[in-house]
């Protein structure tokens, strides 16, 4: 199921950056290679379980998928949130630095 | 068990060559300037620097190491006290987590290294592509 959630997530964010680009002006990319990495990542984690466990890979645990599940929410909450801070830091709109700047004239 | 460490060590390498890099090509691109005049090489209209390229590499290692050890944290084997990785208290549990690292993580490195390759492969043909057109473009047509 993480890698399930994980890949939609790359998908969605591919197709978003592409609807925008040239412009890169709230940096989508930056979400798709973190989607892409951890897809990745996890699908070679699957390949490897699925040769230990065979059929069983499966069919998991309901308790199993309720957590992977979960895990896999956490896991892009945590990508949105790194493209967050990255988007924050180099502010390519300029509107952080607009609104910090308005604040101190204030 | 500790698979991303191996991403984590490769995307510390390819920071750095990344870095390494960029320093060369902003050499290159002045040296490139001062002999034409020219404000941008005409040789990266059509070309994407390999710095460029690299941190697409790097994106996807660091993003993808991220959220694995959050997997790892979200599973317990990471903790926030010395060793760090629960597997590297005992022995028994360092040797499991070792062989993974060899397997598992290593294997996570190359797929990611291949596809960026792939990727890397087919942007290039894609600057040729565009490099043809432009010049086609600008010759005279032939009456």
């Amino acid at each position: 199921m993480t890698l399930l959630i994980t890949l939609f997530a790359a998908i969605i964010s591919t197709v978003v950056w592409y609807k925008n680009a040239p412009k890169s002006e709230m940096q989508t990319g930056i979400l798709c290679w973190i989607y892409w990495g951890a897809t990745l990542m996890w699908t070679v984690d699957a390949v490897f379980e699925y040769a230990e466990l065979g059929s069983a890979f499966f069919e998991p645990e309901p308790a199993a998928v309720l957590n992977d599940t979960l895990l896999g929410l956490a896991a892009v909450a945590l990508g949105l949130l790194i493209w967050l801070i990255v988007l924050l830091i180099r502010d390519p709109k300029g509107n952080l630095r607009a609104a910090l700047f308005k604040k101190k004239k204030e | 068990m500790a698979c991303f460490t191996v991403t984590v060590v490769e995307a510390i390498a390819t920071t750095i060559a990344t870095k390494a890099v960029e320093k060369r090509e902003r050499k290159l691109q002045k040296k490139e300037n001062a002999e034409t005049g020219a404000s941008v090489g005409i040789s990266a209209e059509h070309k994407i620097p390999f710095s460029r390229k690299l941190k697409w590499l790097n994106r996807m290692l660091w993003g993808g190491s991220a959220l694995l050890a959050f997997e790892h944290l979200w599973h317990g084997e990471i903790v926030p006290y010395f060793p760090f990785l629960t597997a590297a208290s005992n022995p028994e549990d360092a040797a499991e987590m070792l062989r993974e690292m060899g397997t598992v993580g290593v294997s996570m490195a190359l797929l990611v290294t291949l596809v960026w390759l792939g990727i890397v492969g087919v942007t290039a043909l894609m600057e040729k592509k565009a490099a043809k057109e432009d010049k086609s473009e600008t010759e005279e047509p032939v009456k």
